[in-house]
């Protein structure tokens, strides 16, 4: 080449090729400005992750995750209650009904981006076997004995294992031998008895919320728990939540500084989501056992006597108990003889994902008030509901306000004096433009307020201060996707398998026996607020709602 | 500008086959388009954490579910970002210092048809992403306009005067000499 060059260069005069060189160099001038530009971004960056080193944020704090050890003890389990939630809780498990894997298939052919199939066949296995499954609906519980066959995750044509034993009574599951724990996924009124039995038993237990319906029987289940020493799980997914983890870390920073208001909320407006369910078209008085579905004496006794004696016998009913009634089986969730209401179904969740990111325990009080406003179907619940709950020791306010007929978006917002934090899946904080703590670098212009700060969106290693124009809109909109190490997973899954591998390994699952006791009280104290229409206190020293 | 400036300008440069004016607009256009590919990638090589996973996420139309299948599958997705970021940087490199400019230009207008595919402007569209628009299309976007002007350089080629090209152009020729009469030589 470069004798050619030479050659080249002998042929032209110089002066015409050096003004060619020129032409050809054109571009230096606009890489020149390209360096200058981009050099200066990059200590405008700089000077922004500079922040992010003031706050001291490290992904590094955040809590391994529990992965499945290989070559351990296979866990027997049982399943009570194969109802909506039940089957979610067994296919998180790994285990499902082969009718639904064909749906999954014909739907992913029709659609791609139904990934439903694909995700749950990528699902890693928990090294669980189910052995025993108890419903009183027989359609129900047939169809768990063929969800827990199905081993190989197969359709109808498929292979299947063993099945497991159908149990009618909770109880001989209970005393089967070979049940190493259960799953307690059943109507509210019945959650409290059945763990309490299982941990006498010395079953393993995953207990779906609220933890209780009464208040006489949690502080039962707590000690019933704690003495028996079985693993408890309890059923609040969202502390797999990677947003929460990093929002845990931004108040134990504080980065936020006071924190005096906290709000969170409940937003829906469906049927489906106001717990008017569909019916299923095999329930009869033959198929289900009406009689196990009214719940244990002692429990209904317990939420007679409440009742009762606070003049509040407009709430109970008002169909008779003892009385076959479809609507009162699949829609539970509307009347107080089974259900908890928007505080034990919802407020629950909200509030322990604020307990996991903060600590606040329970309440000193909490006051409610709300109504029966849209859902005019005969239901006993409230379908709006607002209680605020105080925490006078810790100065703040945790404000809880739900509808279930409007979908309009509000996240859980923590709103300190410095700095605010929106959380859902992702997490957006920005700064307060009357912050005391940051007022310098606000007016030094290294600090825009009420623009995001740090945000964190899912499948990000950690909390960013200089996160591009895109990922901040998305980090304020949300992406309904829980990531861990990057890789899409379902939170129940997460949850199910934290407690397996604590069943198998030891240690305490996340969601432990006391937060589960805080968050029934917690949960007690704004029903009965709004039950009895006044102010609830929590005495602490002789742990009594009064 | 004066009449003897005017023709100055229009006289033709013969080397390239336009007249200056003509040949400084396609150059001015060749380098601005370059910059915006070259910052593009800039910004997302120099960014640790940056994906295109709510990019393609936020797909809307006929292909949406192969960016979505795209943004599902960890790997697929590494690759793409991959292949984005850099190519990017490359492609607006090769405009900007006029390097293989034709093959830029063909991988340039790829990448903006993916863009397109994935964010097209149809009637309704701005109610569907989740990204804000900066403006109001209809079936035309600026994804479009950019693949257009990308189409007119490379049909009307400026690097092999103003670019690295005409050495490219200058090496493969002495490649092919030697190689032609060596093998005449056989």
């Amino acid at each position: 080449m470069s004798e050619g060059n030479n050659n080249e260069k002998q042929e032209k005069p110089v002066s015409p090729e050096r003004r060619n060189v020129i032409k050809k160099l054109v571009s230096i001038p606009v890489l020149g400005a390209m360096t200058y530009g981009v050099y200066k971004k990059v200590q405008y960056d700089r000077a922004r992750r500079n922040l992010g080193d003031m706050f001291g944020l490290d992904s590094a704090e955040l809590p391994p995750v529990m992965s499945v050890k290989p070559g351990g003890k296979t866990i027997r389990l049982g399943i009570i209650g194969y109802g909506i939630r039940g089957k979610q809780l067994l296919q998180a498990a790994g285990f499902v009904e082969p009718a639904l894997i064909d749906a999954w298939k014909e739907a992913a052919q029709i659609n791609s981006i139904d990934t439903r199939y694909r995700d749950y066949m990528e699902q890693e296995s928990l090294n669980v076997e189910v052995t025993g499954v108890c419903d009183i609906f027989d359609t129900y519980a047939e169809a768990a004995v063929l969800a827990g066959a199905n081993i190989h995750r197969e359709g109808a044509n498929g292979k299947f294992g063993t099945p497991p034993k159908r149990y009618r009574y909770y109880k001989d599951m209970l005393a089967a031998a070979d049940i190493d724990a259960v799953i307690i996924a059943t109507p509210d009124h019945w959650h409290g008895t059945i763990a309490i039995d299982a941990a006498r038993a010395g079953k393993h237990i995953y207990l779906e919320k609220p933890m209780s319906w009464t208040v006489p029987e949690t502080y039962m289940i707590r000690d019933a728990v704690k003495q028996s020493g079985v693993v408890f799980q309890f059923g609040h997914q969202g502390r797999q939540t990677d947003s929460y983890l990093n929002a845990k870390q931004i108040i134990e920073k504080n980065i936020l500084g006071p924190v005096s208001l906290i709000e969170v909320c409940t937003n829906r407006n469906d049927p489906n989501g106001a717990w008017v369910y569909p019916i299923h078209e095999a329930a009869s008085p033959e198929t289900i056992d009406w009689k196990q579905f009214e719940g244990n004496k002692d429990r209904i006794k317990e939420y007679l006597d409440y009742m009762q004696s606070h003049g509040l016998m407009r709430y109970v009913g008002p169909e008779p108990r003892d009385r076959f009634d479809l609507k009162r089986f699949f829609r539970w969730r509307c009347w107080w003889d089974y259900s908890t209401g928007l505080s034990g179904d919802l407020l629950t969740h909200e509030y322990d994902a604020v307990n996991q990111i903060m600590n606040i325990g329970i309440p000193y009080s909490a006051t409610s008030s709300g109504g029966v406003y849209f859902f005019k179907d005969g239901r006993t619940v409230p379908d709006v509901l607002q209680t605020s709950f105080e925490f006078p020791d810790k100065n703040l306010t945790l404000l809880y306000s739900a509808t279930l007929a409007s979908e309009r978006w509000r996240g859980k917002v923590f709103m300190g004096h410095d700095a605010s934090m929106e959380l859902s899946s992702s997490l957006v904080v920005k700064v307060d433009p009357r912050s005391t703590r940051y007022a310098p670098q606000i007016e030094q212009g290294i600090i825009k307020p009420d623009t995001p700060l740090i945000t964190y969106v899912p499948g990000q290693e950690e909390l960013d201060a200089v996160s591009s124009a895109t990922a901040q809109y998305f980090a304020q909109r949300g992406l309904l996707y829980a990531y861990v190490n990057g890789k899409r997973y379902d939170t129940t899954y997460l949850h199910i398998r934290e407690w397996v591998e604590c069943i198998r390994n030891g240690g305490t699952p996340s969601c432990h026996i006391d937060a589960a006791f805080e968050e029934a009280i917690t949960a007690h104290m704004g029903t009965r607020a709004y039950l009895e229409a006044r102010t609830m206190y929590w005495d602490k020293d002789r742990e009594e709602i009064v | 500008m004066t009449p003897m400036r005017i023709k100055r300008f229009q006289s033709e440069w013969p080397e390239i086959g336009y007249s200056k004016l003509q040949a400084c607009c396609l150059v001015a256009l060749r380098l601005l388009i370059g910059w915006h590919f070259l910052y593009e990638g800039l910004v997302k090589v120099m960014h640790p954490r940056w994906t295109s996973l709510g990019y393609l996420m936020d797909s809307q139309g006929w292909f949406a579910p192969l960016f979505h299948s795209m943004a599902s599958r960890p790997n697929t997705l590494a690759a793409v970002n991959f292949l984005n970021e850099w190519g990017l940087v490359l492609i607006g490199l090769s405009l900007i210092l006029g390097c293989l400019t034709r093959a830029g230009c063909v991988g340039g207008m790829l990448l903006l048809l993916f863009y397109y595919l994935s964010h097209p402007p149809f009637i309704g569209s701005e109610n569907l992403f989740i990204l804000p628009r900066e403006g109001a299309y209809l079936w035309i976007d600026r994804n479009v306009i950019e693949i257009a002007a990308l189409a007119l350089l490379y049909v009307f080629p400026t690097s092999n005067v103003f670019g690295l090209d005409g050495y490219i152009l200058r090496f493969l020729k002495s490649k092919s000499f030697k190689s032609s009469s060596h093998v005449g030589r056989k």
